[in-house]
């Protein structure tokens, strides 16, 4: 699989100036040139990131120019960073991570699926004031988990602008999967844009970066494959909802370069190994929009945690990592190169890496794949003769629905759809990868080591739907926005379930802090342990929760500009 | 005897139940500590302004729909734009159309409205309408609609009620037919309707004209399509008498060429 010979993307500099687009996509080929002066610090293209070892930090956080595409930037880094610097601590430790903000605007940092005191959790207005310029705050906590995590911006749109790095837990008393070698592959998406400019876009043309809409000539496509009146059924269907069924991501590589530990596709980051070792390798999505779905042509991946969570080894070909979620993988390469390609959920860009035995090799870059449209099974509507699904519904429906409660506000100006049949769809691995000839990781697969954190039954249920308005680009729960919710009040210790329903065409990494969301099946059976859960459109997804964790706590979809719109609300634990 | 039997069953399942051993990932599990600190209450902009999130932030946008060329017996300058600013809910909206003919202005409209959403796909509009140019100028108390019909059609209906009685129906609406993701068919339609004779206007009672386009445009970037394309409106009824009275076609066919703009 792996082609020593096959040089697709690290081309020289000139030969990328013939094809400006294409160099936007893929960046530059030296890599992420972050030209340091004053107080940043150098950073040779291509290293591996930094790695600081605790218990005791010392993060410094600063403008600093970059160019990932040919044109000047300037990123939020740490320590001179980006990404940020992986942090390594080890399981029971008490560490002690001190902030100081040289930005000219208020920054915090959020411990990504720590379990940590409110007051710790770095959510300004929440847990604490944030990080005022010119300051430094101390975090200490005792760190009683174990596994792979991640660090980011809690404040506006640092994130989007680089302020996301790895953590690494060490178990004490060993990885129960051990490995020889360890890779964290970090995977982001850089803009030259101003992400305030992004927002904003979208606040005025929501579809202004999709770029894959259908046109007149994927109708006579259709016509020509399905005959006149499905075609134009489809499309009276679709504009009756007013819904456009290529709507996979509102932000694209049309202002994305996705990055894979902050190197562009063209300057091509590459891991190193021997032949015959088991690598782990700790993928993390620290995007701020982008879904990814990450193979490695050549090799299997053997999942062993997801979410710092150790689960019971699973191999697959492919796996989808939406937006803050974390996977640790197993690989055993041979005396060849590989690709790690990441292509974003809406085939419009991806990240790409190489795994070696040694440097300057690469490997043959796939074909992206070609894009998926919505089918009538990802509204969670009844699948009727239109259905384009390339899903086999046979093994779909996991026990009958509750029926569905749509709150009051739903019916308001700021919710253009709802969902009347959801499904569980556990075993779904998503849009644009069903059927796809791979071997593609799902929900289903996943059985967390040691069981939930608690076997009490939860007493009540909390449904909460998704909720939005694609064209005037609101987003909600409950058709609720922040400004206008009361917070969600669990009661100090209880146990409790929490029933998403997605009532959007979008797929959402919905993220409680402070609290692990524990994922079960539609017979209530215990399935997984995560701090970012997937909500595919039309579906329902129920997991439970331990409220044990005293004080205020956001709760949040993890696309950055759908939280800034208002898909956010405060939990408050007494 | 029966039920004593299905309680000592029931007790027995409940107590396998509790009596089941803790899991690893149970015994393993720590809650966290209660804070030492806590934030201070605070109204929802202090909040906003701390986290640095906000959704009610207000936006503003400039639309210049068409700025274009006409070809005919004399050149003729044609707009059509709206500009908002508000948050989700409310919009001070603003659109402004008219023609310019051999360089004064003729047949001109600004409307001044606050746009509220009502429905999923509709807002109401309430204002202000101001037509200046050719003959007194007038002024309207302006009432309507406006939204995407199903098939993404938007649309815009809008009653004017004015000084002296007057009334009048404005009917308008587009839609964008992409050819590829950046060539944009649009056809549109605007029709105009009084309630009273306005001959010092040119306007007579009932249905006084339709302007239907066809434009094809080109999106160098999304806010930037120049475009060519065609024209035709005509007049009915008593509008049309009062035009040809004042030696005037009656019905217009036209090339056009253009920008449409936004920002």
């Amino acid at each position: 699989m792996a082609h020593e010979s096959a040089r697709i993307d690290a081309q020289p500099m000139d030969r990328l100036k013939q094809f400006g687009r294409r160099r936007f996509v893929q960046g530059l080929a030296g890599g992420a040139l972050l030209l340091a002066y004053g107080r940043g610090r150098a950073l040779a293209a291509g290293s591996a990131p930094a790695e600081l070892t605790g218990p005791d930090f010392h993060l410094t956080i600063d403008e600093l120019p970059v160019n990932y595409t040919g044109a000047a930037r300037r990123a939020v880094a740490v320590n001179g960073q980006v990404p940020a610097p992986l942090l390594r601590m080890r399981q029971g430790d008490t560490v002690t991570i001190r902030v100081t903000n040289n930005l000219r605007e208020p920054t915090s940092i959020h411990w990504h699926g720590f379990i940590l005191p409110a007051d710790m959790d770095g959510v300004p207005g929440l847990s604490f004031n944030g990080i005022a310029p010119g300051t430094t705050f101390t975090y200490r906590f005792k760190v009683n988990q174990s596994g792979t995590y991640w660090y980011h911006s809690h404040s506006r749109f640092q994130e989007q602008v680089g302020l996301y790095g790895p953590i690494v837990v060490e178990r004490r008393g060993g990885e129960r999967h051990g490995a020889d070698r360890e890779h964290t592959l970090l995977l982001s998406d850089w803009t030259d844009h101003d992400p305030e400019h992004i927002y904003a876009t979208l606040k005025r043309q929501s579809d202004y970066y999709n770029f894959g809409k259908r046109t007149a000539a994927d109708f006579f496509a259709d016509v020509r494959k399905q005959g006149f009146s499905a075609a134009a059924a489809d499309r009276r269907m679709w504009g009756a909802m007013r819904m456009n069924p290529t709507d996979l991501a509102d932000v694209t590589g049309y202002a994305y370069t996705y990055l894979l530990n902050g190197t562009t596709p063209a300057a091509n980051w590459t891991g190193i190994f021997s032949p015959g070792e088991r690598v782990r390798l700790r993928l993390i999505n620290g995007s701020s929009m982008s879904f990814f779905d990450v193979r490695i042509p050549g090799l299997k991946l053997t999942v062993v945690a997801t979410d710092g969570q150790d689960v019971e080894p699973v191999t697959v070909d492919e796996l989808r990592i939406g937006t803050a979620e974390v996977y640790d993988v197993i690989v055993t390469p041979g005396d060849a190169a590989y690709s790690v390609f990441a292509q974003s959920m809406d085939r419009s860009g991806y990240a790409r890496g190489t795994l070696a035995p040694r440097a300057g090799m690469t490997a043959e870059v796939p074909a992206l794949d070609a894009r998926a449209l919505l089918a009538m099974t990802d509204m969670g509507m009844n699948h009727s003769g239109m259905d384009h699904s390339q899903m086999d519904h046979s093994n779909m429906d996991q026990g009958a629905m509750p029926k569905v409660l749509h709150a009051p506000a739903e019916a308001g100006p700021i919710v253009d759809m709802r969902t009347d049949m959801p499904n569980a769809r556990l075993d779904d691995p998503g849009i644009g990868l069903r059927d796809n000839g791979r071997r593609v990781l799902t929900y289903a697969d996943l059985a967390t080591l040691g069981g939930p954190i608690d076997r009490r039954v939860a007493a009540r249920e909390i449904e909460l739907h998704l909720t939005g308005h694609m064209e005037r680009y609101i987003w909600s729960f409950n058709g609720q926005k922040f400004s206008d919710a009361e917070p969600l009040r669990f009661t100090h210790n209880e146990r409790l379930r929490i029933a998403l329903v997605n009532d959007t065409m979008m797929t959402h990494p919905i993220h409680l802090h402070g609290m692990w969301s524990e994922i079960t099946d539609a017979n209530g059976k215990f399935v997984a342990r995560k701090h970012t859960v997937i909500v595919q459109p039309g579906q329902r997804l129920v997991y439970e929760v331990t409220a044990d964790a005293l004080g205020s706590w956001a709760y949040h979809c993890h696309l950055l500009y759908h939280m800034e719109a208002g898909m956010f609300r405060e939990v408050v634990v007494a | 005897m029966r039920r004593l039997a299905l309680a000592a069953v029931s007790a027995i399942v409940a107590m396998r139940a509790f009596a089941q051993e803790p899991g690893q990932s149970e015994r393993e599990h720590v809650p966290p500590d209660p804070p030492q600190t806590r934030v201070h209450a605070m109204p929802y902009h202090e909040m906003a302004e701390m986290m640095g999130m906000d959704d009610r932030r207000r936006f503003g946008k400039v639309m210049i729909d068409r700025l274009e060329w006409r070809d005919g017996d004399s050149s003729i300058y044609e707009w059509d734009a709206a500009a908002w600013y508000g948050g989700d809910f409310n919009k001070l909206w603003i659109e402004t159309e008219g023609e310019h003919v051999g360089g004064s202005s003729d047949d001109a409209r600004v409307d001044v409205l606050w746009d509220r959403i009502a429905t999923a796909w509709w807002s109401t509009r309430l204002g202000l309408r101001q037509d200046f140019g050719e003959g007194p100028s007038r002024s309207w108390v302006a009432l309507g609609i406006a939204g995407l019909a199903p098939g993404f059609v938007e649309l815009e209906a809008m009653a004017y009620v004015g000084d002296g009685g007057r009334t009048a129906l404005r009917l308008s609406t587009e839609y964008d037919l992409l050819l590829t993701q950046r060539l944009v068919l649009q056809p549109q339609l605007e029709v105009n309707a009084y309630g009273h004779d306005d001959p010092e206007r040119l306007i007579g009672a009932g249905l006084s004209d339709i302007e239907i386009g066809l434009r094809l445009r080109y999106e160098i970037r999304r806010e930037i399509a120049p475009y060519a394309g065609v024209s035709w409106s005509k007049r009915f009824g008593d509008s049309a008498d009062l035009a040809r009275a004042a030696g005037m076609d009656t019905d217009e066919f036209s090339l056009v060429a253009g920008f449409r703009l936004w920002f």
